[in-house]
């Protein structure tokens, strides 16, 4: 077997993608299943320590190592490959699997790389590959794009000036824990922690992922912010700013996902939510939060795939994602409305779900840590991220009847969501299963009594939370500011004043460059295009003059 | 008893080729004359260079003519490489001309194509071999020649035109190089290299001289495509056969910088230039223009061969870019940039050439998916076009690195920007390629067409698969450029 571990499984799935628009329907569907496997394999055999190493201009490169971390890491990005190809099954438009897979392909390319040129080259390419996903869904997500790809480059210089920085001052480019004590290391930070969401620059998030197409989201949700997860666990564990950071995402997320009416655009602001708990964790720095981390990353892909696919579903068979136009649909749906729930329940923490035995390992990490406020907010968030939640499967499935009947989606997109769903039960009931996987080695314990009850305390508390404040969540939907007092009590009107502005900076800086280059490619065209002084045929002696300008201008220099 | 000869024969081989071929009437006779003749000059280009590798440079006078009275011809690491890519290419693209030939020109010329393939071939030889100045010119002129002939032979009503404004323009540039020769003459008193070396050396810089390289710079400027003077190119790679166009576009430009290499590093003498004329400035200011004006014209050009060509006027500022900076890594750069662009522009060509064997045009809005019908040889364009970018694992990576640390060991770093920003310039031609060939929906034409055959595709994908070889693993080419940059710059001639 160990020479089938040789071939990096990022390129299994990158090769894959790159052939899936030579074939016909049939075969790119046996591609969809047959290479996220292959990769899965691939990933399962892969030994500790480097397994490719090759000299590059005169850098000695490590593209292929293996540890558990990596192995969780591309474990569960070849899982979502495959379960998100499926899904997309129906998609018509290639390109857009194609570059998913090139997508996913490049996440675990990163999670594998052993030094930091390599995690460079795979870093760009999702950039390429996730901005593709995103305009293959026609002309209304080209803007949302460009704005998204705009971000990641420029993630990408900054990743690139740390990176150069680093090797010149260190002289080694492996890629290895790094303490924030330089500006390069400083650079290499926040490149990474751009592509996890964090505000002020985290507008691409909720910006562009909604207007990716039905399955397209799927994708999305799963690689860039986890892939950034992993490069801070791999690079920067214990760097306290990330706990600000990460306690700020998670309250941002939450606050806005409480507020938003679109299906999909509320499940992008709870991704920011949820990979803070992560950056939080990577922050708080202990094997136990660092464990969590993963953990939590791991599972988060999953069930926030699943919330998408069935958000997805209903997309796709009515055509709306909006809550207040939708309502009572588990009558047409009840499957997907079971996947939803268990989604939901699992991104809550609820016990035997798989979120269950990942949070607790976060918080548990803080409490090791002795950090009393931390362990306070992040618990709390629990609660609020259970609030969150239920309002999706409710306001989507039950509560008034938009007298909407659609029926189940094709079959590929239910054995999709039932995988997914599965995977959340498994993880739940066997949480060993879990913790195997996890870069350090753990006896813990979820399923301890006070540990079981205290989590249901805050689940039931949150149920009444939200059945009470029903009235007022609804308002919301109306988006009328009059009533919500209530969460202006909890620095709403500092965070919407907050996103108004950068949002309106955002647009701003987005039309104004867009502007820029639309007069800059007209002045170009007007000289260099097909008609332009520079591409048009001159006349035979037109060319000689400028033979002969050309020897005058040589003379009269050599001459001054 | 042979290798002795080999530094000869490499011209004659062709040059024999050509008058066997004249000889016959039909083509398929006459391009197996061609095959033998270019397959027996790559081999001997072998055998020449590994001689080189091992004894060193190769010094060979003409007819037992002792230099500086006899012509000389001298093979050092500098030139065994730039022969070694025109035999290389002129040998490869052979399988592909067959059938590409056949279809592209009328059954009475097919012979006269090869004659002149292999004229061009040895011409092109013949100037990188060469020790003498008027030698050089001399083959200067039947590289040329054979070219206007080829390109007039393509099938276009407009490529006789191109090939008269490109012969107008050829003769001016080779007008302008013996005029820059005769001035050196009158100064020196000799023609070949080394002696002209030796005594422009002892010579105190007069206004002559300083003529005699402006019309040189000049002169060879207008046959290596130099911006502004490159005006004729974008005509003549279009509108002749797609064979010619692969073996011009891969070689002729290529040779052209080598012989201003020549005259600069061992002629007139690297340092004089950079003490005396202020030359190296004037061609960093010109190929930096080329960089990006001549690549924004490709992003908006219809036609892919013109693309290609203006693409190619791109890549040539990035050779001279290379010469104009004037250090040793600098040079590296431009002499492995002449092997690797040639690999990529062949492969590029040869791809388009397939596709207009099969589609009948090479324009833009009739290869919507084309890909998806011949995505072998289109698969080729692309990692021919990632080439031209500069992706990182093809030759273009190779060539743009050497570049970029020679700018930095400069302590240009706007140059190393300049570099990369004009590249992604690339990203863009290349990309519209791309996208109209694989991500547009056939059309009914495009959709009934089909992979182009064995014969075509098979050195496309070698020199295809080459650009990623030798992106992966340089050192041949790298390698062998180092040492030739090293060896100009110690002034060993």
């Amino acid at each position: 077997m160990t020479e089938l571990a040789m071939i990096p499984p990022g390129l299994v799935l990158i090769a894959a993608g790159l052939l899936l628009p030579l074939f016909n329907a049939q075969i790119r569907a046996a591609i969809i299943v047959v290479a996220p496997l292959i990769a899965l394999a691939l990933v399962w055999n892969m030994p500790d320590g480097p397994v490719l190493t090759m000299n590059w201009l005169g850098y000695e490169l490590t593209p292929v190592t293996g540890d558990n971390l990596s192995r969780m890491f591309g474990t569960v990005f070849a899982i979502m490959a495959l379960i998100g190809g499926i899904f997309a099954l129906n998609q018509a438009r290639v390109v857009e699997l194609a570059s998913a897979f090139v997508y996913a392909g490049s996440a675990i390319g990163v999670v594998f790389a052993g030094d930091l040129i390599t995690v460079f080259i795979f870093w760009e390419l999702m950039a390429i590959g996730s901005t593709l996903v995103i305009m293959s869904n026609g002309d209304e997500a080209f803007g949302p794009g460009m704005r998204y790809a705009v971000i990641h480059f420029f993630g990408g210089v900054v990743l690139m000036a740390g990176i150069a920085g680093e090797i010149a001052t260190t002289g080694s480019i492996a890629f290895q824990p790094m303490q924030t004590d330089s500006v390069f290391r400083w650079l290499i930070l926040f490149g990474f922690v751009i592509n996890t969401g964090a505000p002020p620059l985290h507008p691409w998030l909720p910006d562009a992922y909604p207007k990716s197409s039905w399955s397209g989201m799927v994708f999305l949700s799963a690689f860039t912010t986890k892939t950034a997860v992993y490069t801070l666990i791999r690079g920067f564990p214990g760097a306290e700013v990330l706990i600000w950071v990460g306690l700020f995402m998670i309250f941002y997320g939450l606050i806005y996902a409480l507020n938003e009416n679109d299906t999909r655009r509320k499940l992008a602001y709870s991704i920011i939510n949820q990979v803070g708990f992560m950056v939080c964790a990577v922050g708080i720095g202990n094997e136990i939060a660092l464990n969590g981390a993963a953990a939590h990353a791991f599972v988060h892909i999953i069930y926030k795939a699943l919330l998408l696919m069935s958000a997805g579903s209903v997309l796709y068979m009515t055509g709306i994602s909006k809550f207040t136009q939708l309502g009572g649909l588990f009558r047409s749906m009840p499957m997907t409305t079971i996947c939803c729930i268990i989604g939901a329940l699992s991104i809550s923490a609820a016990p035997f779900t798989s979120g269950f035995p990942a949070k607790s390992l976060i918080a548990n990490g803080a409490a090791e840590a002795h950090m009393t406020l931390v362990w306070f907010l992040l618990t709390g968030a629990v609660a609020g991220v259970y609030i969150v939640a239920i309002k999706l499967p409710w306001f989507i499935f039950f509560q008034k009847d938009s007298g909407l009947r659609p029926a189940e989606p094709p079959l590929s997109m239910r054995l999709a969501m039932y995988a997914a769903s599965a995977l959340c039960i498994g993880f739940g009931i066997f949480p060993g299963a879990l913790y195997s996987m996890l870069p350090v080695a753990t006896d813990y314990n979820p399923y301890t009594g006070g540990h079981l009850v205290s989590q249901f305390q805050l689940l039931l508390a949150g149920t009444i939370v939200f059945f009470a404040l029903l009235k007022w969540l609804k308002r919301t939907e109306t988006i009328s500011l009059d009533v919500d007092w209530f969460w202006r009590g909890f620095g709403k009107l500092l965070a919407r004043e907050f996103d108004v502005r950068t949002g309106i900076a955002w647009q701003g800086l987005a039309s104004n460059v867009s502007n820029m280059v639309q007069r800059f490619v007209k002045t170009i065209y007007k000289h260099h295009g097909p008609e332009g002084m520079l591409a048009r045929t001159w006349p035979t002696g037109l060319m000689a003059f400028w033979t002969t300008v050309l020897l005058a201008a040589t003379l009269i220099l050599a001459y001054v | 008893m042979i290798s002795h000869h080999l530094p000869v024969l490499i011209v004659l081989v062709p040059l024999f080729g050509a008058l066997l071929s004249a000889l016959t009437s039909r083509g398929s006779v006459s391009w197996g004359i061609a095959l033998i003749a270019m397959v027996t000059t790559l081999a001997a280009t072998i055998g020449l260079l590994s001689e080189v590798l091992h004894d060193g440079v190769i010094s060979y006078e003409i007819g037992g003519w002792a230099p500086p009275i006899g012509i000389e011809y001298r093979v050092d690491l500098a030139n065994a490489l730039v022969i070694l890519i025109v035999s290389t290419i002129a040998a490869v693209i052979m399988p592909y001309a067959r059938v590409s030939v056949a279809k592209e020109i009328v059954e009475d010329q097919q012979a006269w194509f090869y004659t002149m393939y292999q004229l061009c071939v040895a011409g092109l030889i013949g100037i990188a071999v060469t020790g003498d100045a008027f030698n050089a010119f001399v083959f200067l002129e039947v590289s040329s020649l054979a070219t206007y002939t080829m390109i007039a032979l393509g099938q276009s009503r407009r490529s006789l035109l191109s090939a008269y404004q490109y012969l107008i323009m050829g003769t001016i540039g080779a007008t302008f190089y013996i005029i820059g020769v005769g001035l050196l003459l009158t100064i020196t008193g000799t023609l070949n290299f080394v002696d002209l070396a030796a005594r422009i050396a002892v010579t105190p810089y007069d206004r002559a001289m300083l003529t005699a390289l402006a019309f040189i710079t000049v002169g060879i400027g207008l046959k290596l495509a130099l911006f502004p003077l490159h005006v004729w190119l974008p005509n003549a790679y279009a509108k002749a056969p797609s064979t010619g166009t692969a073996l011009l576009a891969s070689t002729a430009t290529k040779v052209a910088v080598y012989l201003l290499i020549r005259m600069y590093f061992s002629v007139f003498g690297i340092d004089n230039i950079i003490g005396d004329f202020p030359v190296l400035e004037l061609l960093l200011v010109l190929s930096i223009a080329a960089m990006f004006f001549a690549s924004f014209v490709a992003v908006f050009e219809r036609n892919v061969k013109r693309l290609l060509a203006y693409s190619s006027v791109a890549q040539v500022g990035y050779m001279i870019l290379g010469l104009s900076m004037a250090t040793s890594t600098a040079l590296t750069g431009t002499l492995v940039h002449l092997a690797n662009h040639a690999l990529m522009k062949g492969a590029a060509f040869l791809a388009i050439g397939a596709v207009a064997y099969q589609l009948g045009s090479v324009s833009l809005e009739k290869m919507k998916g084309i890909g998806r019908v011949m995505p072998v040889t289109m698969g080729c364009f692309v990692v021919a076009g990632l080439s031209l970018i500069g992706v990182p694992g093809t030759v273009g990576f190779i060539s743009k690195y050497y570049l970029v640390v020679a700018a930095f060991e400069k302590g240009w770093w706007w140059l190393a920007f300049m570099i990369v920003a004009s590249s992604l310039i690339a990203v863009f031609y290349v990309g519209r390629v791309v996208e109209v060939a694989w991500f547009s929906e056939p059309d009914k034409k495009t959709s009934e067409l089909k992979e182009a055959p064995l014969s075509l595709l098979l050195p496309t994908v070698v020199l295809a698969a080459a650009c990623v070889f030798f992106g992966v693993d340089a050192s041949l080419t790298a390698g062998l450029a180092e040492a030739a940059a090293k060896a100009l710059f110690g002034g060993s001639l």
